[in-house]
C-alpha cells in the first residue's frame, strides 16, 4: 500500500495548481477561459485519461483525482468535468475506434468542449429514469423531448444526449446514448447559471435527426455505460470536492487566529476550537473517501463499484455541507457576502452535493447493495 | 394546566384569519406563498392596512396604539401572520425602536415617531453592527462629540438590513471613549438617513440579493433632542431592544407556513416514480423536523404564559432556546426544501426576481429558489446574537457555568 505520490505526479500537482490558482476577488458571472482552456490543452491535461495509442498520456484516476483536486483549490470554472471526465469517458468507454480517435484528438487539442445531457425534470438522481424519445427510421433516429440541468451545455459544441428507443420510463433497458452536434436543425439551448454559478443549459430538442452512426453503443444497452461514466464522474467531483473543502476549512482556521472579538482572536474560544476540529476531521474522512472512490472507480465489477463510489458521494456529501455550512457560520457577517471568495466555494460544495446524487440517494444505493461488504450466509 | 386553547381564542384566530383573507393583496400573497420576500412596496402596503384596522402595533400599550390583547392573543396574531403568509409590521420600527422609545424617550419623540412608525411612513434600520464589533457589540466605535446643540458623528455601521429603504437610522454610538467600562459610553442616537456626510454602500449577499449595507458617517451633525434615553446610557436601551429581538427571530409561523407547503410539494416531487413523500427517509427528516417545531411551539407557550402571569421582567431563560432552535429549524427547512428539489435545485435565482414569468420556466419556481433560500438563510444564526452567544448565555447566565 502506497499512498505517496511519484515524482511525476508531483510536478502534475504543482502544475496544476499553478495555473488554476484562484483569483483574490470571487468569480463573478458565469465565465470561464477559452484562454486557460488551451493552456491546460498545452499541460496535457485535456489528453490525460486517452490511450496513448489514441494519442492520449494513458493517465488514469489517481491522476484525474490530482487535477480535479487542484481545480477544487482554485474553483475551476473551465468545462473539464464535462468534457475530459464524462465526455473522454463516453468517448473511451463507448465509441468505436474511428470516432474515439477523432473525439479523443479533438478533445486533447482543446478545440471541442462537450456536455452530457441527461437529467430531465421529473427525473430527480434517478439515472434510469429517461423519457426523451429516440424513434427510429430507415437512416437513423429522431429525437425530441428536454434536457433540463446540462451543465456547459450551453457552449459545448458535442452533446452527448441519453434518450428512450424503447421500454418504459424507468426501465433500465431501453435507453440508448447519441452523438449530437449542438447546432443540429433542431437544437435550443437556454443558458443559465447554475447556483453556483457554474454555466448549464436546458437543451430542447425538437425532432432531431441523426443518422444511425451517431449511436454510441447498442441500441436501448447504453444504462451500464452511462453508470460506469457517471461513477467515474463522482469519483472526479468527491476530488474537487476535497479541494473545495480543504479551501473552505484553510480560510476558517486563519480567520480565527486573526478576526478579534472580546479583546482576543476568536480561535482563542474552545467552542470554536472544537467546531474547528470537527470540520478538519470531516475533511480527512472526506479526503480518504475521495482516495477510495478513485481507486474503485476502475473496478470492473459494477456492483463493488458502484456501492463503493455511493458511498463516498455520502461521505462528500454529509461532510462538505458541514465544512460550508460551518464555515460561513465562523465567519459571521462576512461570511454572508457575496464579495468574499468563501462564499463561492460554499456553493461550489453546495452544486456538488446535488450532482448525481444527493448523499440520502446514494446512503439508499449502498444499504440496498447491503453495504460496501456482503456477507453471505 | 391545559395546553388547548380556549374557544374565545379559537375565535380570535379565525377573526384574524378573516381578516387577513379579505384584505391582504393576492399578489403579494401569491408571491410569499411561492418563497419570495415582501418587496418595500407589499410591507408598506399591508402595514398600513394593518395599522388602519389598529394592528400594526398590537404589542405596544395601549395609550401608544396598542391593541390591549393579552400575550395569547398577540402570539396568535403573529403566527396567523407568518403561517398566512403575510408580510410582517416592519420589525425595526414595530419591534425595535418603537420599544424603545416607548420605554426610554420623552414625550416629544413618542408624538413625534410612534405614529410614524405605526403607519410605515419612516422605514427605520438597524445600525447597531460594525466592521470591528459585531459580538462583542460594546467595543463599537462610531463616535459621537457634543457639539453646541448637536452631535457629530464620525464612523461606520455595517450589515445594515434594508439602509437603502431606509429614512431613518437608529444607532449606538461612543459618546464616553473614557468611561470605566466600554459599554458605560454608549447613546443610543436617532438619525436622519438625508443627513449630509450619510453615506450607503449596498453589500450583495451570497445568494445574489440586495438586504444589506454599509453606512458611513462623515462629520453627520445630529440635533441633541434625538439622544433616547440618558446619554451614555444607551447600553440598556441595546439590552432591551436585543432581549425582544431574540423572541421575535424563533419565526414558528413562518416555519410552520414552509413546513406545510414543503409537505405539498414532495408530495408532487418523483423520486423513482412514487413521490418523494412517500421515501421513508425523506419522510422521517420532515417528521423530526416537525416534531422538534412542535416542542419549541410548546417552549414558546410557556415562555408566553410565564409572561403573561409574572409580567414581563427578566426575561425568561427559555427565550435563549426559542432563538436557537427556531433559527436552526428555519435553516433545516430550506435544507429539505433544496434536498426536495434535487438536481433541479442547481438552476438557481435570485430572492428578489419578481414572481411569475410567463415564460415555460426551466425548472419550477419552487425548485429554482431552493438554493437562493437555502444560501440566504444562513444567516439566521449569525445575525440578532449568533447561536454560538445564545450557547454562552444559556451556559453562563442560566446554568451558571
Ligand atoms: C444578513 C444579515 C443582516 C444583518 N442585519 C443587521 C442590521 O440590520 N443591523 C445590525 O446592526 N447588524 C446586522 N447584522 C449583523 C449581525 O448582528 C452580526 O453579523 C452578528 O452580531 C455577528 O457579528 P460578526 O458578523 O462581526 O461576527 P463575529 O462577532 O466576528 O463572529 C464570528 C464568529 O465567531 C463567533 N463568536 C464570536 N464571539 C464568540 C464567543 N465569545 N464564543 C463563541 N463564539 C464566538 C460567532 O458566533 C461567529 O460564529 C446582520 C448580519 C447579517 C448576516
Amino acid at each position: 500500500m502506497d499512498f505517496d505520490l511519484s515524482d511525476e505526479q508531483r510536478l502534475l500537482r504543482d502544475n496544476v495548481e499553478r495555473l488554476s490558482a484562484p483569483t483574490e476577488a470571487a468569480p463573478q458571472g458565469t465565465a470561464w477561459s477559452r484562454e486557460r482552456w488551451k493552456q491546460f490543452a498545452e499541460l496535457g491535461l485535456l489528453a490525460l485519461p486517452f490511450d496513448e495509442a489514441d494519442g492520449g498520456l494513458g493517465w488514469g484516476a489517481v491522476e484525474t483525482m490530482i487535477v480535479m483536486e487542484a481545480f477544487g483549490k482554485g474553483l475551476v470554472r473551465e468545462p473539464y468535468l464535462s468534457t475530459v471526465v464524462i465526455g473522454g469517458g463516453l468517448v473511451r468507454h463507448g465509441c468505436g475506434d474511428a470516432v474515439r480517435k477523432e473525439l479523443a484528438g479533438r478533445i486533447a487539442s482543446g478545440e471541442l468542449v462537450v456536455a452530457f445531457a441527461h437529467v430531465e425534470r421529473e427525473a430527480r438522481h434517478e439515472l434510469a429514469d429517461v423519457a426523451l424519445s429516440a424513434r427510429k427510421t430507415t437512416e437513423g433516429f429522431v429525437l425530441d423531448g428536454v434536457k433540463s440541468v446540462v451543465p456547459h451545455g450551453d457552449e459545448a459544441e458535442l452533446l452527448f444526449v441519453s434518450a428512450r428507443t424503447g421500454g418504459e420510463r424507468h426501465a433500465r433497458d431501453g435507453i440508448s446514448l447519441f452523438r449530437i452536434d449542438a447546432k443540429a436543425k433542431g437544437v435550443t439551448r437556454r443558458a443559465y447559471g447554475l447556483a453556483d454559478g457554474t454555466p448549464g443549459a436546458e437543451v430542447r430538442l425538437d425532432n432531431v435527426v441523426v443518422s444511425a452512426d451517431m449511436l454510441v453503443g447498442e441500441v436501448g444497452k447504453a444504462l451500464p455505460l452511462i453508470e460506469r461514466v457517471t461513477d467515474e464522474a463522482i469519483a472526479a467531483l468527491c476530488a474537487e470536492a476535497v479541494g473545495v473543502m480543504s479551501v473552505m476549512c484553510d480560510m476558517t482556521v486563519s480567520y480565527l487566529k486573526t478576526r478579534k472579538q472580546f479583546g482576543r482572536p476568536i480561535g482563542a474560544f474552545q467552542a470554536l476550537q472544537h467546531r474547528a476540529a470537527d470540520m478538519f476531521i470531516g475533511l480527512e474522512q472526506a479526503r480518504s473517501m475521495a482516495v477510495y472512490a478513485t481507486m474503485m472507480a476502475t473496478e470492473n465489477d459494477p456492483a463493488q463499484r458502484s456501492a463503493a463510489i455511493s458511498a463516498a458521494k455520502v461521505t462528500i456529501g454529509r461532510n462538505g455541507r458541514f465544512i460550508g455550512e460551518q464555515a460561513v457560520q465562523l465567519h459571521g457577517g462576512i461570511g454572508m457576502t457575496m464579495e468574499y471568495r468563501l462564499g463561492a466555494y460554499f456553493k461550489r460544495m453546495t452544486s456538488i452535493g446535488l450532482m448525481f446524487g444527493d448523499a440520502d440517494h446514494h446512503l439508499r444505493k449502498v444499504a440496498k447493495a447491503g453495504g460496501l461488504e456482503q456477507i453471505t450466509a | 394546566m391545559d395546553l388547548r386553547f380556549t374557544s374565545e381564542e379559537q375565535e380570535f384566530r379565525q377573526e384574524v384569519r378573516s381578516f387577513i383573507a379579505a384584505n391582504l393583496d393576492q399578489e403579494t400573497h401569491a408571491s410569499m406563498l411561492a418563497g419570495h420576500r415582501p418587496s418595500k412596496d407589499q410591507i408598506v402596503a399591508w402595514q398600513r392596512v394593518l395599522n388602519k384596522k389598529g394592528w400594526a402595533t398590537v404589542d405596544w400599550p395601549a395609550e401608544f396604539g396598542g391593541t390591549g390583547w393579552n400575550i395569547i392573543r398577540r402570539h396568535i396574531f403573529r403566527e396567523e401572520v407568518q403561517a398566512y403568509p403575510a408580510p410582517e409590521p416592519l420589525a425595526f420600527g414595530v419591534y425595535m425602536v418603537g420599544p424603545v422609545i416607548i420605554t426610554f424617550g420623552n414625550e416629544d419623540q413618542k408624538k413625534k415617531f410612534l405614529p410614524r412608525i405605526a403607519n410605515l411612513d419612516d422605514w427605520w434600520c438597524q445600525g447597531f453592527s460594525e466592521p470591528g464589533s459585531g459580538s462583542d457589540l460594546a467595543s463599537l466605535k462610531t463616535a459621537a462629540r457634543r457639539d453646541g446643540d448637536h452631535y457629530i458623528v464620525n464612523g461606520q455601521k455595517t450589515w445594515t438590513t434594508y439602509a437603502q429603504y431606509a429614512d431613518w437610522i437608529f444607532c449606538l454610538v461612543r459618546t464616553n471613549p473614557q468611561a470605566a467600562k466600554p459599554q458605560e459610553g454608549i447613546s443610543f442616537l436617532l438619525i436622519d438617513m438625508k443627513s449630509p456626510g450619510l453615506t450607503v454602500r449596498p453589500i450583495v449577499t451570497v445568494d445574489g440579493g440586495r438586504e444589506i449595507n454599509e453606512v458611513f458617517f462623515d462629520d453627520v451633525k445630529v440635533p441633541i433632542e434625538n439622544l433616547v434615553g440618558v446619554e451614555n446610557r444607551g447600553w440598556d436601551c441595546a439590552k432591551f431592544l436585543l432581549s425582544n429581538e431574540r423572541v421575535n427571530t424563533a419565526r414558528i409561523g413562518a416555519t410552520k407556513e414552509r413546513l406545510r407547503r414543503l409537505k405539498k410539494l414532495a408530495a408532487e416531487a418523483q423520486e423513482g416514480g412514487r413521490p418523494l413523500i412517500e421515501d421513508q427517509s425523506f419522510a422521517e427528516k420532515l417528521a423530526d423536523l416537525e416534531i422538534e417545531l412542535k416542542a419549541l411551539e410548546i417552549t414558546q407557550l410557556r415562555v408566553l404564559a410565564n409572561e403573561n402571569k409574572n409580567g414581563k421582567g427578566k426575561p425568561d431563560p427559555a427565550s435563549s432556546v426559542l432563538k436557537l432552535r427556531g433559527t436552526e429549524l428555519q435553516q433545516r427547512i430550506t435544507e429539505l426544501t433544496l434536498q426536495a428539489a434535487g438536481p433541479h435545485g442547481l438552476v438557481g435565482e435570485n430572492l428578489d426576481a419578481p414572481l411569475g414569468h410567463n415564460e415555460d420556466e426551466i425548472a419550477p419556481e419552487w425548485m429554482r429558489l431552493a438554493a437562493p433560500t437555502y444560501f440566504n438563510t444562513r444567516k439566521v444564526t449569525i445575525y440578532g446574537g449568533s447561536n454560538e452567544i445564545q450557547r454562552n448565555i444559556i451556559a453562563k447566565q442560566i446554568l451558571g457555568l
